[in-house]
């Protein structure tokens, strides 16, 4: 088990950068800002978040940002408007990152029939529609 | 009779925190607190509604390796969750908050259609709290 190697405190504190980054994934968040979260070194949150939960605190922000712009894409907004709404400054590297975690481009998803998903709640749909990336080994 | 609930578990690392969160933030009953081998199982439940959740912890009755997963779970926040219904959101959000629970998001008109807010307990699971339809 590589948890048990982190303490139950660092597990905590984790826990509230994972939260700050759901919260804030609009803003410019950069790795400091989201190790001052956990109280810990840029380095070790890093390392002990990828522990914890099998990816980055980049790519777990930026995993967050694409579900939260397939939420906005179904409700119609446009590509560009997404974007910028869930904190990507570039339309470029959004719309790799997308296309890397949805498998098509976000206009292609967008175009898709979405209205299977109006009766579930959305605490239900952030998980259900959640783009997933395969873990990375330790 | 058609099936109903009737018992419903939430794992927690702290019976005493918990019920700081559960009966005195939320204002659950306490309706049974069992102790065995070193560890509690404290039932609750809505005053009025026949379904009761116990707060239990991790390895109570369970081996210290199951104990250890489930408990890494809880803490990072991934394992289970609970969304309560009261006619005074705001009011329990207030209070909830004043018990200095993480607020992961203050009360919020849905796009689905309900109002409601996020915390977190004091063990690290999701309780979301909505308004019930007017």
């Amino acid at each position: 088990m590589t948890v048990s190697r982190l303490k139950m405190t660092d597990l905590e504190s984790l826990r509230r950068a994972k939260d700050f980054i759901d919260r804030e994934y609009a803003a410019s968040l950069d790795i400091s800002a989201m190790a001052r979260t956990a109280l810990m070194s840029p380095a070790h949150f890093s390392r002990s978040f990828r522990e914890a939960y099998g990816e980055t605190p980049y790519s777990y922000l930026m995993t967050r940002r694409i579900e939260r712009a397939k939420a906005f894409l179904r409700e119609g907004m446009s590509v560009s408007d997404a974007c910028l709404a869930v904190g990507c400054t570039s339309l470029g590297s959004f719309s790799s990152r997308f296309r890397e975690l949805v498998g098509m481009t976000p206009s292609q998803y967008r175009a898709r029939d979405h209205r299977g998903f109006e009766a579930i709640p959305s605490c239900v749909s952030m998980l259900a529609t959640r783009p997933r990336r395969p873990s990375i080994p330790a | 009779m058609p099936l109903t609930l009737a018992t419903t578990f939430i794992l927690v690392h702290d019976p005493d925190a918990a019920l700081g969160f559960y009966r005195d933030a939320l204002g659950l009953e306490v309706r049974m607190d069992v102790s065995s081998e070193g560890f509690r199982w404290v039932t609750v439940g809505a005053p009025g509604q026949d379904v009761s959740i116990v707060l239990s912890q991790p390895h109570g009755g369970r081996t210290q390796v199951e104990g250890d997963e489930l408990l890494s779970l809880v803490t990072r926040g991934t394992f289970q969750a609970a969304i309560f219904r009261t006619d005074d959101l705001d009011a329990t959000f207030e209070k909830v908050k004043a018990s200095g629970a993480e607020i992961l998001e203050e009360p919020t008109n849905q796009p689905w259609g309900v109002r409601d807010c996020a915390v977190r307990d004091p063990s690290g699971n999701l309780v979301r709290i909505q308004a019930s339809a007017q």
